[in-house]
């Protein structure tokens, strides 16, 4: 199949899973389960990882000045600044694809191999919207959270190991952390955890809608949900900074 | 009744169906055998809507389901119950949330009333106490037997089965048998059965249709089928030492 069928499908799809939901208590569950799932179960990875890549920042950046013309608070501002514009908004969601998009990948395709799908179908039930929708608006609404608090844990966690390895005061890192703040930053941020959220799910839940065949396939649609993600997470995120910041 | 009036479907170059024509009855087993590869899923899907046909048209009672929209559908589909061949169940649900899934999202049911109905259907499939088990906790006969009760759950005036006794052992096969022959009678539905397993067809069979080459071959009674002269049949219904001798048994 040529890239533009996979794209017209691909909307296809979309445009089925935005149909009104049949039932919206059923709807609002599956939402709630969904944000469950995708994002407090997502918590400790994303904490664990924010607190190791805001420590390496410090160290990294402390390590690169030596001059004293450049004054110490710098690493502070550099940790921010990596974890507001790109660690958070952008590794986080990357690694979220490897966890999130596999999930919904082989989740939906054994639905379709196992003729589950095909279950909702007979039922008039539609299929796309009953298991597609609740996960896009749940990663919709739980990401910019979850990347919130990842910002957070980062920027801590280099202050934390700039103290207790001699690299940076607290009290210049603090400085280094307030210095030159631009808010519309962070709403850059989080737009961008906003398209990458929407693109994980549904592209993954596309890999997964049209699976034909076995296990095997179930395991090739998971895969290319994980690499179709990222690829798509790092050119919009080059055009929406282009967008944006400039 | 549920008429298929001149369907075809292809995929790619290759013709899977071919101009079939043939009617199901209400209040009737009516069976689809042939071979593997003949047409009879394909058929069945296309019947059902899961494949759109190429050629022709299906009546349910008259309605053309071939011509309507998506939306339109939806009021036949509500009348469809359909057993799937690895039974189709939704893993992450109980047996009860599996029964009552149709109800939950068409019926106005009270919580109460529906709760009534799930267990009627459970107790009818003779599935007493499995309420809260999921489906991996359960047997394939008693997975088949869930897939029973889900599908007549709404009170369907269609009923389709997709291979009913694949995988079962031959206790459990005749039980499924006799469900599916005892529901169509006691609802009066019509109940399409796809299989190529010939001891559920002298069961429960009352009308057959083999399928061959993408077309109807032969078309008849239980009776029928075990005296045809038509060579295709013979060679399907006879493949089996079993069947040879009954048919020893029938000269």
């Amino acid at each position: 199949m040529s890239v533009f069928n996979h794209i017209g499908q691909f909307f296809l799809l979309l445009r089925a899973a935005f149909r009104r939901p049949e039932q919206w208590r059923l709807f609002l569950r599956l939402t709630l389960l969904e944000i469950d799932k995708i994002g407090v179960q997502s918590v400790g990875i994303v904490a664990l990882l924010s607190l190791f890549m805001g420590a390496v920042i410090c160290i990294q950046t402390a390590a690169q000045i030596e001059s004293g013309w450049i004054p110490v608070y710098t690493v502070g501002y550099t940790v921010r600044q990596t974890m507001i514009l790109e660690f958070s908004p952008t590794i986080i969601p990357v690694i979220m694809a490897g966890k999130v998009g596999s999930n919904i990948a082989s989740e939906i395709g054994t639905m379709r191999i196992t003729e589950q799908i095909d279950a909702l179908d007979i039922m008039g039930v539609n299929s796309a919207g009953y298991l597609i929708l609740p996960k896009i608006v749940a990663a919709v609404f739980i990401f910019p959270f979850l990347i919130i608090g990842s910002m957070f844990l980062g920027i801590a966690a280099g202050g934390m190991i700039g103290e207790l390895s001699n690299i940076i005061p607290l009290a210049d890192y603090e400085v280094g952390i307030q210095f030159d703040f631009r808010p519309f930053q962070v709403a850059y941020a989080l737009i961008k955890t906003v398209v990458f959220a929407f693109i994980i799910v549904s592209v993954s839940a596309y890999c997964g809608y049209y699976t034909r065949g076995g296990a095997l396939e179930v395991g090739h649609s998971s895969t290319q949900a994980v690499v179709y993600s990222i690829v798509l997470i790092m050119v919009s995120n080059l055009l929406i900074t282009q967008l944006l910041l400039i | 009744m549920i008429r298929v009036e001149g369907v075809s479907k292809s995929f790619g170059e290759q013709k899977v169906l071919d101009a079939v024509d043939v009617n199901f009855e209400t209040g009737k087993v009516n069976f689809i055998i042939g071979r593997s590869g003949s047409g009879k899923s394909v058929l069945t899907k296309c019947i059902v809507g899961l494949l759109e046909v190429d050629e022709g048209r299906v009546l349910f009672d008259d309605r053309n389901f071939t011509v309507m929209s998506h939306h339109e559908r939806k009021s036949i589909r509500k009348e469809i119950g359909m057993l799937f061949q690895g039974s189709a169940l939704f893993d992450s649900m109980t047996v009860e949330q599996n029964v009552g899934f149709p109800l939950t999202m068409f019926s106005d049911m009270s919580a109460d009333e529906r709760a009534e109905r799930i267990d009627f259907c459970l107790r009818r499939v003779q599935l007493d106490g499995a309420h809260k088990k999921y489906p991996a906790e359960i047997s394939g006969g008693m997975q088949k037997r869930v897939g029973i009760a889900r599908a007549i759950a709404m009170n369907p005036k269609y009923l389709f089965c997709d291979e009913p006794n694949s995988g079962l052992d031959p206790q459990t096969a005749i039980v499924i048998d006799n469900l599916i022959r005892e529901i169509t009678y006691e609802y009066g539905i019509t109940t399409v059965v796809v299989s190529h397993d010939m001891n559920s067809v002298i069961e429960i069979g009352d009308r057959i249709n083999f399928v061959n080459a993408g077309r109807i071959w032969w078309r008849g009674d239980k009776d029928d089928i075990l005296h045809t002269s038509n060579e295709e049949l013979n060679s399907f219904v006879y493949a089996s030492d079993f069947m040879r001798v009954v048919r020893q048994n029938l000269k």
